[in-house]
């Protein structure tokens, strides 16, 4: 069984439902996340784990239930908003600027530096003792009219971006097309890309897809790795059997919106649902 | 690569500033009242196109409705210039409303206004109108901008309806038109390289992950949209300056202009500033060298009676053949930098060397 930790939650979903007309594509789910976890969620084709995504980043709005970030109730807000609270996330298909540097990638992530006040504004609401009241500055006047607060903004954005891209080893790309990239480090870019936002919490929809075995390999220490140098939290949807019981500290498996097995990857392994979920039930002749 | 600095680059982009202004004043007293005519059109069609590309090339919104501010520019600032006197004469049939029949005012002040109200009038029409994708939201600002029309049309008491605007004084020289050109391609080029620029082109590219990447699409969308209204405005005011005479014809202040100026921002490239103005040299120039072709003219013995709209029978296939060959068109999506030149010329030379 799963151990009750004391540890702060990062991501609480209740009774999260949502429905596309007659289809009930995700059906009450209840989850959580603490703080510096890295949980698995897994499924059948179809299942809804891209939904549930789309619904803690606020490009859906769930027909029932809250999501709760860090104690704030998330749910309805707005996709930028959600990302400039602090929950950051890839795409099943890789989704890069691919007209844009390496570089300008990372450094779009950064724009949220000068236009989260709304983020601000709902933390300082929510805990006005720890947040300060935040000042709404008028960056955009700025940054057309290069005012030095600006420039000194965009030096600053410039040597976090490289010093991000260092992270993730990609620094030599920095001035490359991100489209010229090979598909390893374009998927590595994602993720830099998604930590520009300064994130707490990362998805990462399918982060191995496309990837042979050693390139795997390599994406898990790297994962591991930047999950401990940047404190995340991580959930992450993978059909990779090897590469999720490898890397995760506990799992979820969805099938048809509902879950089916919650537990340790040792205990998701032997459990007869999830092997039904995915190989069918027995068929008598 | 060597990469040119930031001290040169800045050097080099002053020369060329100073330089075009020595050009100008050359041209203003040397190449006739015809040319330096034509001249000062380029950079009013060029501001059209500057502004225009941030909306349809940057920010990557596909708007058919950019002759619709260009007309609001054109006719606030032409009626706050106008002299009283010409005001009560040209508004026969309906005098003007109050507080509009008895200003004028400079140049500059008016232009700003317009530019103002353009903005004001993009902010209206951007605010439901962005709520729309792809060809959707090109048909909304599609009808938007005849709205504006046919309301200017039909408004006797402020526009003078189908009548238009008669003597407008032409305030519109080289320096104007070209000061404010290079206004224009200093607050959109820098807005370009900032971080809102980067943006911007992020959400050109992909609003999906722009959105999840914290950004603001909608209100980032509608900010461009405002900035290039205000400049559209502003190009406005400078071409009823430059006219003299306005009217709401869908052939001068309507869609036709908007097909112009698209003509401009494809041929130079969408999404490049320096290649809107490019494509507006070119576009003014052709459209007087194509004046030829409008005119009776003798073809191997065989007598051509002056077609009138034979040179927009040539700019359309040219329009057509550049959308199916050369789409990217002169500049792609790429600045004329100095690095580009040294890239083109120097390294050429180095390699030789």
């Amino acid at each position: 069984m799963i151990e009750i930790s004391k540890k702060k939650s990062v991501l609480k979903l209740e009774n999260l439902t949502i429905k596309f007309g007659g289809l009930t594509a995700v059906d009450s789910f209840n989850g959580y996340l603490n703080e510096g976890e890295l949980v698995g969620l897994i499924g059948p084709n179809g299942a809804g784990k891209t939904t549930i995504f789309n619904m803690i980043t606020g490009i859906y709005k769930p027909t029932f239930g809250n999501v709760i970030f860090n104690n704030i109730d998330i749910t309805g807000m707005k996709p930028h908003v959600i990302t400039h609270l602090g929950v950051a996330r890839t795409f099943q298909n890789i989704r890069l600027f691919s007209e844009m540097t390496v570089l300008e990638n990372v450094l779009v992530g950064e724009h949220s530096w000068l236009t989260n006040f709304a983020a601000q504004k709902v933390l300082y609401k929510h805990n006005p003792k720890v947040y300060r009241r935040p000042k709404w500055k008028p960056w955009f006047w700025s940054a057309v009219l290069k005012t030095p607060d600006y420039l000194k903004m965009e030096r600053e954005m410039r040597d976090h971006a490289l010093e991000l891209l260092k992270a993730v080893d990609l620094e030599r790309y920095a001035n490359l097309k991100a489209s010229a990239l090979p598909y390893g480090p374009q998927r590595k870019l994602e993720i830099a890309r998604a930590l520009a936002t300064k994130p707490m919490l990362l998805l990462l929809d399918e982060p191995a897809a496309g990837m042979n075995p050693q390139e795997t390999q390599e994406l898990l220490e790297f994962i591991e790795n930047i999950r401990k140098r940047f404190s995340l939290t991580i959930l992450l949807i993978e059909h990779d059997m090897k590469f999720v019981m490898g890397i995760c500290e506990r799992i979820y498996v969805l099938d048809y919106g509902k879950i089916i097995a919650h537990g340790l990857p040792k205990e998701i392994q032997n459990n007869k649902k999830v092997i039904e979920a995915y190989l069918g039930d027995e068929v008598y002749v | 690569m060597k990469r040119v600095s930031v001290k040169m680059n800045f050097i080099l982009t002053t020369i060329l500033v100073i330089g075009s202004g020595f050009f100008l004043l050359f041209a203003n007293n040397s190449f006739g009242d015809y040319w330096s005519r034509i001249i000062t059109l380029i950079a009013i069609y060029a501001i059209m196109a500057v502004s225009y590309t941030l909306v349809n090339g940057v920010t990557g919104i596909f708007s058919l409705g950019h002759a619709g501010f260009i007309a609001v520019g054109a006719y606030t600032a032409a009626l706050l210039t106008l002299p009283i006197h010409q005001k009560a004469m040209s508004f026969f049939i309906q005098p003007l409303i109050w507080p509009l029949n008895s200003i004028q005012m400079g140049f500059l002040p008016a232009t700003i206004i317009g530019g103002i109200v353009a903005a004001f009038f993009a902010f209206i029409v951007g605010y439901p109108s962005l709520r729309l994708t792809g060809d959707y939201f090109a048909i909304a600002t599609l009808a938007f901008a005849e709205i504006i029309r046919i309301v200017i049309q039909n408004s006797y008491s402020i526009t003078n309806g189908a009548l238009g605007l008669k003597g407008i004084p032409s305030y519109t020289t080289i320096w104007w038109s070209w000061g404010w050109l290079l206004v224009t391609i200093v607050v959109i080029g820098s807005l370009k390289f900032s971080s809102y620029g980067r943006a911007l082109r992020a959400l050109s590219e992909d609003t999906v992950a722009a959105r999840a990447m914290g950004i603001n699409v909608f209100r980032h969308q509608l900010m461009a949209f405002v900035v290039s209204g205000f400049f559209a405005g502003i190009g406005g005011a400078l071409y009823a300056h430059w006219l003299t005479t306005i009217d709401p014809r869908p052939t001068s202040l309507g869609i036709m202009l908007t097909f112009y100026v698209l003509i401009m921002i494809v041929l130079g490239g969408l999404g490049s500033i320096s290649g809107a103005v490019l494509g507006a040299i070119f576009f003014a120039i052709a459209a007087q060298w194509l004046r030829i072709v409008e005119s009776p003219m003798n073809l191997f013995g065989l007598k051509i009676p002056g077609i009138p709209g034979m040179s927009m029978l040539i700019f359309a296939t040219v329009f057509i053949l550049i959308m199916l060959f050369w789409r990217r068109g002169i500049m792609g999506k790429r600045e004329l930098s100095w690095q580009l030149f040294y890239n083109f010329f120097l390294k050429e030379a180095g390699d030789r060397n």
